[in-house]
């Protein structure tokens, strides 16, 4: 068989000594490694467990207001934590909307950012794939490609970056902790995935052996609880990828926007954070036009990577929707159809 | 629904076991994992086998790494066309009409992706798949053909399993160009694929020349020959064994390679051999629903009478072997029409050769037919039931015969009165739910044959009061376990708590074909008849014995229920099965049955069932995303044995209509013909939070023509009308028409 060394490291330090050989990768809950493995994706020599790794399933609040959360806490255990819920709603209803809950009971904070793209064409060993191998090509460029980037692509790679629970995360400045052979560093989340060039295909930054040892959410991000929504189209009304899905978060004066933070998904291979409209729509007027033409501002460099022109209508509908949605409040719970747009409860400024 | 039959011997009713709405007699095994399904299975010395997939579509494979594989530890055996054995029979050869040409090593052509090119055992499940995989294969490839545009088109011989591909009736030009309304409709529906639970599996195992097979299948007594066949011994030979299935929906009824390649591999290696599909390896050697692209028109009056109707279908099919989506055969027996034609061409494409899938032809024709209809109703300005109701086929359409029993009005009425229909605005885009959602109504009308296979059963009266009934019959989840053995304690006269029921294995008397919907007509008329036959001994017994209290009642003369033999006109005197069993001196008495359908009905009628199926879409309005709220139909199916199962059935394909109309695509890179979605993430169905609200009515349906029992079926009705309603709900909140299925949001966007 595909033989692998299966190892369990009784500290960070020892994981990291593990994975700085060559053909190591790291396992947390295996949802996507372990898939990728079994279709011939992903070979890795070794395997290093890291889910029982001790302090890494916290969540824990930090003096100066920000959170820190371990990086092998399980998605399911994030989205369901009381405070982190009230803190960063639409955090929790991206989690929420992902996946199915079994997978949501087996995955983690770090392994969603290290989720690789859904890209037919990167899970079938027998296409070309610039990212999977370098200097391949890409079958996707010409391909089935209703589902694929319409921003930050070029032609070595037009895959999007799969993930909920990242867009919202990208919005609010959340910050990556990392532990590596050469020591500690931190990156921001809205970098952590590169986007293509004109030679390379992207990927995630981090360096060989690098490992994701927590996630950090500013003090500052809370400000906007009450008035934060995700909001994900999809073909399928639960477990399904998003077609395109947008996180909107504001901070309220009164009727006016003080703040805002947007981020779309799946709609490049990163996160997308939407910085412009967010400028844009400092101080003014919570209403339909400004919502409008802030969508617009974050889908203005937006072009179709394929069959998928359509993607660039929807995803500036879906996030003046997703604005106008986080202006009208964060509901009181999430709701039981999360990000859905089938969702009723809208409304009551819980969080205000 | 009368709940007394009598039987053709007039000695049992039907009704004391059948028509309760009992719960499945299987249900705790399967729920505590004791119901063994066929890859459960490990008898000692067990080999497992993995077969390498090709990787292109089209070509010949040049070179595999044969010693690369078997120099990998665990692996026993590497099979390739260069050292297979001979087969008895050409697995390029179609032995009979439920023969599909298969792949089994036969040659090193490459005629889909994902064909078996070589099949590799080892003495563990993960040394023969690394096996598989250094065998890394080199190809010559030819450029694929995928998709109508690019395929070889033809005119197929015949559709579906042996159907006519053509029918006319009537002046279709001269009653479409005089009628006061015209509209034309073009639909395509996707590849798609069975993707049971429980992918095909097999455990063989051989005993010098028998054979004893573990493979879910839903024709047990049709493959036990067929498998037989292949490797040259009779069909006694072969103990075929297929208790549970987890789903089939067609694909589990024809012998496929993977199979014959298990076989042949026990064989050679004189070892037990199992091998179970991957979920990517269900996407290719297996079948599945060929691709169709349909065009209509409908001609009609200014009353909104059809004038004329026309239904071409195109379908797809491998390069290699012919099955034809009989889609447009879907116009023939719904609505009346003076002029019909249908007609059907092919497509040849490098995938695998499609087959039935559940609601084969029907499916994918009634999907299209039902947004005509829709269309033509709009033309004329009509509501969409009343213009079905104008047009409501009081005979047959194509072949002017009456029908066995017809409750469509009656399904139409009450499906309709359930959902609320007299509300419906006659335009589209009027409704909006409290959450600004754009509503929409829309409705279908169901159809789905109702066919018998050859069936066989024995019964035996034991003298301890209980009785064994035996008949190969296939429980694939629908309950048949638990509706044959309610049909055949009622031929026994006994409570279904006092029999014993075998199904499930070829050692049985022959249960037919699980498919067509006709498992329960077909295998509960056998047990029906078998166990009233049985009863007929037991009751020539008694009345020909001077000490029974049923002497001199003559043979016709005396009712079998809860164990007793009655005098029909005396109900104080009566006697024990297992008195009359004692005083005879016998342990057992036996019969056979075989049920069947009176020739002169056959021929003189024409015999389906029917159902109406309404759809309320709720879509939002600038996303488009689309959930379809409620799915409510009523359907007549004449007996229903068992309601609750039924009903569960019903709505079953139901969902798989939701699935069909929003869900499930095959796609295939057009370049490489490689699957693309070849998994449970990429190939969607409905989840839960996709069928809210699906509900089954049953309308109550005496047909006495159909067979002795009047039962038809429900396996696969629930998807024909179903799909357009959920279409023609789509256009009644949105005004747009929708051309091809699934409906995509961009569909709607442009």
């Amino acid at each position: 068989m595909n033989r692998f060394d299966y190892i369990r490291p009784g500290s960070v330090a020892e994981a990291v000594a593990a994975a700085s050989e060559a053909g190591a990768a790291y396992l947390a809950g295996g949802t996507n490694l372990l898939d990728l493995m079994k279709i011939g994706v992903v070979a890795p020599g070794k395997v290093i467990d890291i889910t029982r790794l001790p302090g890494l399933d916290r969540i824990d609040w930090l003096e100066d207001g920000s959170v820190r959360i371990g990086a092998m806490v399980r998605n399911a255990d994030l989205a369901r934590n009381p405070a982190f819920s009230a803190a960063f709603p639409a955090v929790s209803e991206a989690l929420l909307s992902g996946a199915s809950p079994q997978l949501r009971n087996a995955a983690t904070v770090g392994g969603n950012l290290m989720q690789e793209t859904r890209c037919a064409y990167f899970q079938d060993p027998l296409s070309h794939c610039n990212r999977r191998a370098p200097g391949a090509g890409c079958d996707a460029l010409e391909g089935h490609n209703r589902s694929h980037a319409v921003l930050g692509w070029t032609p070595s790679c037009i895959a999007t970056h799969p993930s909920d629970f990242c867009v919202p995360l990208a919005a609010l400045g959340a910050v990556v902790e990392i532990e590596g052979p050469d020591g500690s560093r931190e990156v921001d989340l809205a970098s952590l995935h590169e986007l293509p060039g004109t030679d390379s295909a992207g990927g995630i930054a981090l360096k060989h052996g690098e490992m994701i040892t927590a996630l950090r959410l500013p003090a500052e991000a809370s400000a906007f609880a009450g008035h934060s929504r995700y909001l994900k189209l999809r073909e399928r009304t639960s477990f399904a990828f998003a077609l395109v899905s947008a996180a909107a978060m504001l901070r309220m004066e009164q009727e006016t926007i003080a703040e805002a933070r947007i981020a779309l998904g799946a709609v490049a291979a990163r996160p997308w954070r939407a910085a412009e409209a967010e400028t844009f729509l400092k101080g003014k007027k919570a209403e339909p036009d400004a919502f409008a033409e802030a969508a617009q501002i974050a889908l203005k460099e937006a072009s179709p990577s394929g069959d998928n022109a359509f993607k660039i209508t929807l995803a500036t509908r879906v996030l003046t929707r997703a604005l106008t949605l986080a202006a009208k409040g964060t509901p009181d719970r999430v709701p039981a159809l999360p990000a859905s747009v089938f969702t009723s409860s809208e409304g009551a400024t819980a969080h205000a | 629904m009368p709940d007394t039959l009598q039987t053709p011997a007039g000695h049992v009713r039907l009704g004391s076991n059948s028509g309760q709405p009992m719960t499945r007699r299987d249900g705790v095994a399967k729920v505590t994992g004791a119901a063994t399904y066929a890859a459960d299975n490990r008898p000692d010395g067990l080999a497992h086998a993995v077969f390498a997939s090709a990787g292109i579509a089209r070509g010949r494979v040049v070179s595999l790494n044969v010693e690369a594989a078997k120099s990998h530890p665990g692996v026993i055996e590497v099979i390739t066309p260069d050292n297979r054995p001979a087969l008895h029979l050409d697995p390029d050869g179609k032995s009979h009409p439920f023969s599909w040409r298969i792949e089994a090593l036969q040659d090193k052509t490459v005629r889909y992706a994902g064909q078996p090119i070589a099949l590799v055992v080892a003495e563990t499940l993960e040394a023969a798949t690394e096996g598989a995989r250094l065998l890394a294969p080199e190809y010559e490839t030819e450029p694929a053909r995928i998709g109508f545009e690019n395929g070889e088109a033809y005119d197929p011989p015949a559709v579906g399993i042996g159907g006519n591909p053509s029918f006319s009736k009537g002046n279709f030009d001269a009653g479409f160009s005089g009628s006061e309304h015209r509209i034309d409709a073009s639909v395509d529906t996707p590849a798609q694929y069975h993707n049971a639970m429980e992918p095909h599996a097999i455990v063989a195992e051989w005993s010098g020349d028998h054979l004893v097979i573990d493979t879910p299948n839903q024709a047990i007594q049709m493959a036990r020959g067929a498998f037989a066949g292949y490797f040259g011994i009779p069909p006694e030979n072969v103990t075929l064994r297929s208790p549970f299935l987890g789903g089939g929906f067609g694909s589990k009824a024809i012998i496929v390679g993977p199979q014959i390649l298990a076989i042949l591999a026990a064989r050679m290696l004189g070892r037990p051999v199992k091998l179970v599909l991957r979920r990517d390896q269900m996407f290719g050697p297996v079948q599945h629903r060929g691709a169709t692209s349909q065009k209509l028109r409908i001609g009609t009056d200014g009353n909104g009478l059809i004038k004329a109707l026309e239904h071409e279908a195109t379908a797809a099919t491998s390069s290699f072997d012919d099955f034809i989506e009989g889609a447009g055969n879907a116009s023939l027996n719904m609505y009346a029409s003076p002029a019909i034609i249908t007609r059907h061409s092919a497509v040849r494409v490098d995938t695998g050769t499609p087959g039935p899938m559940r609601a084969p032809g029907e499916a994918s024709g009634s999907a299209a037919l039902e947004i005509a209809m829709d269309k033509a109703a709009e033309a004329v300005g009509m509501d969409p039931l009343e213009f079905r109701l104008r047009n409501y086929a009081e005979t047959d359409p194509a072949s002017g015969k009456s029908f066995s029993a017809k409750s469509l009005r009656e399904c139409y009425e009450l499906a309709a009165q359930k959902f609320g229909w007299s509300d419906r605005p006659l335009a589209p885009g009027e409704m909006r739910d409290e959450n600004g959602m754009l509503v929409g109504w829309g409705m279908g009308s169901a159809l789905f044959p109702a066919p018998m296979f050859a069936a066989q059963a024995r019964a035996t009266l034991r003298r301890d009061g209980t009785a064994l009934v035996e008949t190969s019959g296939a429980d694939m989840g629908q309950g048949a376990w638990t509706a044959l053995a309610q049909i055949a304690a009622d031929g026994v006269g006994l409570p279904v708590d006092r029999i014993e029921f075998l199904s499930g294995t070829s050692d049985q008397p022959d249960g037919g074909i699980a498919g067509g919907s006709g498992h329960t007509a077909s295998a509960g008329g056998a047990l029906f008849e078998a166990g009233s036959n049985a009863v007929q001994k037991l009751a020539d017994l008694a009345t020909a014995d001077p000490d029974s209290p049923l002497f001199g009642a003559g043979n016709t003369g005396v009712e079998a229920r809860e164990g007793r033999l009655f005098r029909a006109d005396d109900e104080s005197r009566s006697e024990s099965y297992a008195d009359i069993l004692e005083r005879a001196g016998l342990e057992t008495v036996d019969a056979m049955g075989s049920g069947g359908r009176d020739p002169a009905n056959a021929e003189a009628r024409a015999m389906f069932s029917h159902g109406a199926v309404f759809a309320e879409v709720k879509i939002d309005p600038d996303l488009f995303q689309i959930r379809v709220s409620r799915l409510i139909g009523a359907f007549a199916a004449g007996r229903i044995i068992n309601p609750h199962l039924a009903k569960s059935q019903l709505t079953g394909g139901m969902i798989w209509g939701i699935g069909f109309a929003l869900h499930e695509e095959g796609i295939h890179d057009l370049r490489s013909g490689r699957p693309l979605n070849a998994d449970l993430a990429g190939y969607h169905v409905p989840v839960s939070a996709d069928a809210p609200h699906v509900e089954a009515l049953l309308v109550d349906e005496d047909d006495p023509y159909v067979n002795a029992l009047g039962i038809k079926g429900v396996g696969e009705i629930g998807i024909t009308g179903s799909v357009g309603a959920i279409a023609n709900a789509v256009w009644h909140a949105t005004g747009k028409r929708i051309s091809s299925y699934p409906i995509h949001i961009d569909a709607l966007l442009s």
